[in-house]
This record gives C-alpha cells, sequence and structure tokens, in this order.
C-alpha cells in the first residue's frame, strides 16, 4: 500500500462519478420499508431514460431522518435535494427532475432544525458513501488519517492526540479513552488485543448498528488506528446476530480492507500487523458488558467476572485488551485526520465532541441525530424532534435505556453532557433517547425496564438475579392494585441493595429508571399503591 | 510467585493487620478472626465473586467491593461491619430465601447450611419479600447422590469443583436470570450423565442442602472436604 495504491481507489470511485448522483438510504430502517424497491427502480428509470453517463444510482447508508423514510437525496457537485418517503412509483418522476425542477410534492426540507442543528463527525460518511465500496470511503478521505499516522506518527504520539482530544467512551459510562489506551500500550504483555463492542443491546438505540451499516470502513480505521497505538495484532468486532446487514457489510469491508492492504501484515507498506475478526452475540444484554463479551469471545458462558483486573490488564484470552465502542472507535479517524485541538473545540468543559442520539418516541421527527455535547435537551427534543405529534406536552425524556433515568421536562433546559446527565439521576447511555408524553405512566415505565432488566439479568449475583425479579414484582403488584403500604419503601430499599451490591454494571444500574422515577414522579408510585386492587376471577374453590 | 510478593500493612475494622500483597482481603481477615460472611466462596476454588455477601468498604472510595476479590494493599482502611453493610447483608439473604424453597424444618442440610447458619448470624428474622414457591423436580437419578434445587442457592461450587479439582465438567448453569439452574451434562438425568464420575466432590462442597447423598434424612448430611485443600496442594506442586 502507497499513497499511489490510495489514488488509484479515489481514482476509481472519480471513474464512477457522474455530475448528478441519486443517492438511496439502504439501511435497515429504509430497507424496510421498501428502499431496495425505490433503488432498483430508480435504476431503472435511469436506464431507461439512458442517462446513465450524467446519473449515478447510489445505495448508501443512513440519513437520519427514519421516519420519513425511505429517503432519497439527489445531489450535484452545487445543490442537493432530500426526497422523503419515496416510493418505487416515484423513481421516473424523480430521475426525470435531475437537472431539472426538483419534484415539490416529495421534497423534505433540509433547512430544518433536525439537520440544521447536527454537527457530524462520527456520520459525516453516512448517507453519502456507498456502505459496501471501500473506494468511495478512500474518496471521502478515508483511511488518510490511518496512512498519515503509519507514516508520521509514533504510536505515542497517536496516544497523546486520542488523550488531548478529551474524548470518553461512547458505550454509556464515558471512561476517557485516551487514558484507557495508555493503560494497554504500557501493558507489557506480548499479546494485546483490540476489540469493538458492537453489542449495541439498549430498547430504542440504534446508533452503532447505523454506522456500521452506513460506514463500516470508519470503525475498522479506528480499530487500526488503536492496534498501531496500543500494539496489538488482532481485533474483534463482537457484533449481535440481530443485526444481519450490518454484519454482512462489516464482512465486505473487512474483506476489501484486506484486499487493499488496508488489515493483514504490512499495513500501508509499514510493519504494522493487525487483522480483525468478526464474532457473532447471540443477544443477551449482558454481553455487552466488557468481561462478558471477552468470556463470549472465548466461547465461554457470557457472564461478567470481578475486575480487577480490568480488561487493559488481563482481558481476552487473559491478555491486555482494549476495548471501545462502535462510536467511540469511529471517532478516531477524525481526531488523528484534524487534529486534538479541533475535537476538543466541540463540545463542553468534561464533553468533549460531540454524541449520536437515536430519538424516538413521542416525537414528530424520529431517528439519528448527532450533536454537540452541551446542546440542551430542549433543543434536541422540541426544535430538532419536533415536539410531540399530537401537540401535546412533554413529560419526560429517557436516556440510557435500562440503565439509565427519566428526566422530567422542569429539566429540559439542561445540557447534554456526561455530568449533568448524571447530576439530574440518568446518565448518557449509548445513546437511546426516548421521548414521553403526558400519556406515559411512570410506574408502568419503570415496570417497562425492569422487566427488561430482569429478563437480561445473566443469574450469576444474588442482587441482581433476585432483586430484579422481586422489584418486578413490586411495580407489577403496584400496576394491577395489589401492592400494600410496605411494598414501597422495600422497593426504596432493594433499589439501594442492588445499585450498591451487583457485580456488574447491568445490575449496578437496573433499579436507575426505578430511581429516577421515584425522584420525580414519586405521587404516581402513591397513587398506585391506593389503586384499588382488580378484582380477580374466583376459581372453583371459591377463593382467589 | 509467593516469595516475590511484597508484605503490606493496613487497616481491617480498625485493627492492623499485614499481608501479602496477593492476599485477597478476605483471607486476611479470615487469618485474624475477622468474619466476613460468603457462599460462593470455597478456598480451593476459583473465585466467583456472586453471593456478595462479602462485601466490605474501603476508604476512599464510595463503591463497595468484594472481599474474595479485592487484594491487600497498602495503607488502606477495610470496614467489614458497618450499618450499610450489615443491611445489605441480611437483604440479599432474604433474597435467596425468597428464590426458592428453603424449608429448613425438613431439609436433609439442617443444622449444616451456611445459608442457615449465615442468616442466624446476620440476624435475618423474617423476610420481608413474598417467597416465589418455584415449581422444581428433584433429580433422583443418580444410584448414590441427589439433587433438590429447590435448595440450591446458584453458588457453583458444584460446577467449579468438578472442572477445576475432578475435570469433569459435568455440572454447569443453564437459563439465566431467575430461570438459572444448574443441570449435568445438557440437562441429561444425572443418573444418566456420561462425563460424572460419581465422585461425590459437588456433594461435599456444596452449602446447602441441594446436593446430597442418597439415604440421607432431615439434619443427616455430611460433609467433608479434606479433600479439597489437600487435592488443591497437590496440584499446585504439579503445575
Amino acid at each position: 500500500m502507497s499513497t499511489d495504491e490510495l489514488v488509484a481507489l479515489k481514482n476509481k470511485a472519480d471513474q464512477r462519478r457522474r455530475p448528478h448522483r441519486a443517492c438511496v438510504c439502504t439501511a435497515a430502517s429504509c430497507q424496510s420499508i421498501g428502499a431496495d424497491r425505490v433503488l432498483k427502480a430508480l435504476e431503472a428509470a435511469v436506464a431507461s431514460a439512458a442517462r446513465e453517463h450524467e446519473i449515478e444510482v447510489r445505495a448508501v447508508g443512513c440519513m437520519g431522518l427514519c421516519s420519513a423514510g425511505p429517503l432519497v437525496t439527489v445531489e450535484d457537485d452545487e445543490s442537493s435535494v432530500l426526497y422523503r418517503n419515496v416510493a418505487d412509483a416515484d423513481a421516473a418522476a424523480l430521475a426525470a427532475s435531475v437537472g431539472t425542477t426538483p419534484v415539490e410534492r416529495l421534497r423534505c426540507p433540509t433547512d430544518i432544525p433536525f439537520f440544521a442543528r447536527q454537527h457530524k463527525i462520527v456520520l459525516s460518511n453516512c448517507g453519502r458513501v456507498h456502505p459496501e465500496r471501500i473506494e468511495d470511503y478512500v474518496a471521502a478521505g478515508g483511511y488518510g488519517a490511518l496512512y498519515n499516522a503509519l507514516n508520521e506518527m509514533t504510536p505515542a504520539e497517536v496516544l497523546s492526540e486520542v488523550a488531548s482530544s478529551g474524548l470518553r467512551g461512547r458505550g454509556g459510562a464515558g471512561y476517557p479513552t485516551g487514558l484507557k489506551w495508555q493503560t494497554v500500550a504500557k501493558s507489557n504483555d506480548p499479546v494485546k488485543y483490540v476489540v469493538c463492542n458492537a453489542d449495541e443491546g439498549d430498547p430504542g438505540a440504534f446508533m452503532d448498528r447505523s454506522v456500521l451499516e452506513s460506514d463500516p470502513h470508519r470503525v475498522l480505521e479506528g480499530m487500526a488506528l488503536a492496534a498501531y497505538a496500543v500494539g496489538a495484532k488482532l481485533g474483534y468486532v463482537y457484533v449481535r446476530a440481530e443485526y444481519p446487514l450490518a454484519i454482512s457489510r462489516l464482512r465486505t469491508a473487512i474483506r476489501q480492507a484486506k484486499a487493499a492492504n488496508l488489515l493483514g501484515q504490512n499495513i500501508a507498506g509499514t510493519r504494522l500487523e493487525f487483522s480483525v475478526d468478526i464474532r457473532l452475540g447471540a443477544g443477551a444484554f449482558v454481553c455487552g458488558e466488557e468481561t462478558a463479551l471477552l468470556a463470549s469471545i472465548e466461547g465461554r458462558r457470557g457472564q461478567p467476572r470481578p475486575r480487577p483486573p480490568y480488561p487493559a490488564e488481563k482481558g481476552l484470552f487473559r491478555r491486555a485488551t482494549l476495548i471501545n465502542n462502535v462510536e467511540t472507535f469511529a471517532n478516531i479517524a477524525p481526531i488523528i485526520e484534524h487534529g486534538a485541538a479541533k475535537f476538543a473545540s466541540i463540545g463542553t468543559e468534561r464533553s468533549k465532541g460531540t454524541k449520536v442520539f437515536a430519538l424516538a418516541g413521542q416525537v414528530k421527527n424520529t431517528g439519528l441525530i448527532e450533536v454537540p455535547m452541551g446542546i440542551s435537551l430542549r433543543e434536541v427534543v422540541e426544535a430538532m424532534g419536533g415536539g410531540v405529534p399530537s401537540g401535546g406536552k412533554i413529560k419526560a425524556v429517557q436516556t440510557g435505556g435500562p440503565s439509565g433515568g427519566c428526566i422530567p421536562y422542569e429539566h429540559l433546559d439542561m445540557p447534554v453532557d456526561y455530568d449533568s446527565l448524571q447530576k439530574v439521576g440518568s446518565i448518557m447511555g449509548s445513546g437511546g433517547m426516548i421521548v414521553m408524553d403526558e400519556s406515559s405512566n411512570m410506574v408502568e415505565v419503570a415496570r417497562y425496564f425492569m422487566e427488561f432488566s430482569m429478563s437480561e439479568s445473566c443469574g450469576k449475583c444474588v442482587p441482581c438475579r433476585v432483586g430484579t425479579y422481586q422489584m418486578h414484582e413490586i411495580l407489577s403488584r403496584m400496576q394491577n392494585g395489589t401492592a400494600n403500604g410496605e411494598d414501597l419503601a422495600l422497593l426504596e430499599e432493594l433499589t439501594r441493595t442492588v445499585s450498591e451490591t451487583s457485580l456488574c454494571g447491568l445490575g449496578q444500574s437496573a433499579p436507575n429508571p426505578i430511581k429516577s422515577t421515584l425522584r420525580y414522579y414519586r405521587p404516581e408510585y402513591e397513587a398506585a399503591l391506593r389503586k384499588s386492587p382488580q378484582i380477580m376471577p374466583l376459581t372453583e374453590e371459591g377463593a382467589p | 510467585m509467593t516469595g516475590q510478593a511484597r508484605v503490606v500493612t493496613f487497616r481491617i475494622d480498625e485493627r492492623e493487620v499485614s499481608a501479602r500483597e496477593d492476599e485477597t482481603i478476605l483471607q486476611v481477615a479470615r487469618d485474624h478472626g475477622i468474619f466476613i460472611p460468603t457462599l460462593c466462596c470455597l478456598e480451593g476454588l476459583s473465585t466467583w465473586g456472586a453471593c456478595r455477601l462479602c462485601l466490605v468498604e474501603v476508604g476512599g472510595t464510595n463503591k463497595l467491593l468484594a472481599a474474595c476479590s479485592t487484594h491487600a494493599a497498602q495503607d488502606i482502611e477495610v470496614l467489614t461491619q458497618t450499618p450499610r453493610l450489615l443491611a445489605h447483608r441480611k437483604t440479599i439473604l432474604e433474597l435467596l430465601f425468597s428464590e426458592r424453597n428453603h424449608v429448613c424444618s425438613v431439609c436433609v442440610a439442617n443444622g449444616k447450611c451456611e445459608l442457615q447458619h449465615l442468616a442466624q448470624r446476620c440476624g435475618v428474622d423474617h423476610i420481608r419479600m413474598p417467597y416465589r414457591y418455584p415449581e422444581l423436580p428433584l433429580d433422583l437419578s443418580n444410584d448414590l447422590f441427589r439433587l433438590d434445587p429447590n435448595r440450591c442457592i446458584l453458588c457453583t461450587r458444584c460446577v467449579r469443583v468438578c472442572d477445576e479439582i475432578e475435570g469433569a465438567h459435568t455440572w454447569d448453569v443453564m437459563g439465566r436470570g431467575i430461570d438459572c439452574q444448574v443441570i449435568t451434562d445438557l440437562k441429561a438425568p444425572w443418573g444418566e450423565s456420561e462425563s460424572c464420575t460419581s465422585c461425590g466432590k459437588c456433594v461435599h462442597v456444596c452449602p446447602t442442602g441441594a446436593l446430597t447423598q442418597r439415604g440421607t434424612a432431615i439434619a443427616e448430611v455430611h460433609r467433608h472436604r479434606e479433600f479439597l485443600p489437600y487435592l488443591t496442594q497437590m496440584r499446585g506442586e504439579r503445575d
């Protein structure tokens, strides 16, 4: 691999390039409502109009506004028009509009806050490059950071760049990425691993899936940079089997990167050797916990173990292991390419850069957004999300899924960053953001998340295994009117014990939805206690 | 390895203690006669860290640390009997009692049960949460031993002793969360297990009445665990 070869890849992309491009989102959400048919219909329409020489029909990744899919962008070098809810029947009209006047009835404004307030670093290629073409990624500047780092930077310089960028882990806990990398780099273990955690499992969260489906090379480049920085030769992407499209695109990307000598031996003509393998998870939520994930890669039951030793010291196969989330790795290439200072200029004092959120629930615009850290929650859900569809009032915003909490309307003006979210009793989490309106019953919300944690508890430690069950029972009793006066006190005590004594993060954070709803919506719990029991059907013996 | 470990001094419950750096807080506490309750831990088996009864407070962090998997360190302040810890221990024991059918009066392990003993010692006099009363059938297919999952607390001592000491790995855990169960082979009846060597180690390490010899009646269970330190030592020397 040399600059020439990168240029050759870029040329390959340029040859396919036409003055006009019709980009069709083919990420999972748009695909599920017919984007594949739209893509085929557009190709046919362009062919039948004999305009292949001027229009390229390109399959791309996620454009963000999932609620308006399938999405299509028609662009040339000067302008671009976004179309929403495109059906295959619209293909001929769209093809005919290229170079003339846009099809107004399908047009989706791009100056709305949903798009205008975004700041794209992680998602900068999503919706633009073909996820299955390495040349597209290279043409967009991809692998340039890796190439330059290998040729012009020492591993220590890469480490210090990542550290001074202030990047924190995007999996949820927000551990400083640079510090984690330095710990692994310092280890004198002769064998080290780099692992990418793509076991996204929070209900309502799909950031990692989208990134892998839309721009898989970005993640691989981040992993290769990490391998160079810490001295690893082998990497794994642990991705859940429920993400077949992400897996197939990642497989394609790994194959292409190997063929282009960007993975494997002597990467880019240097001494760096790094290969990436995929390991599929069977969908257990706990396998997103790092020690359980590593156990699963090793072929053992996916259960956490006590830390220390931390994976950085003794991880996969008892070797020093760097484990980061998909979005964290996707941030690395831009940091190396544009410098730590530029990255650190975005966001707040202690939360740098941007965060991708999967906006869902009672909002008009649902989908994927990337916003600078520190943006106000109100701006995200009211301006970008467009508020409640029925025009009602937002009651709460849930972040962090089953490990997070509900932020009430009163706190909507708070900034979105790691520390502020923690202060109000929630967490940044991996990026799920669920908006609830006044129709949501908060005891039911807590019960729903507790049901999730209960069924996803691995069963290893007692407080999580039995505690989540008992908490769920109490919440169910409250919901069906059979709770007694002592249940609320018991519930609070159980939240404390499960939080403070559970073995891993799943158990420790499982009570968070209860804690935060108790903090802000206690009257709803008290009302649940006063609820009269539902009448139980009599059995033959006459007793309930 | 042990010869190279540094010796450190620190405090447990305001008592000065000295220890090798590779010893756990639990080992040091036991050496000094300081009581820390445990259920999954058994000397000679790998650390599991799952019962969470041995949690202690360590100065400088608000997090509770498991004494079985936290190593001694210079000058740390360890507290083992704070009101916070005592309350958590009681709650965890109550959770265990609520999980399965632990009826001491008709149990073969009555009077010799570690769960019962800890409950008495930690002052668990009643259970504040409803019992689950799961329906769990006994496995009486083995000629020598029986499995009563109603008494099982999922400490996995049987799984570990079978895997680590006997080398058979007959036992493992099936299912997840509240549905977890210990099983032999791939849930074959114990008597039909092809990997079981009938060595009985699992029976002797069981802390409750879940694994017992056949023919024992209420309160008749007999455990002898002298084999474990002996086998571990022989194994250590061979390695």
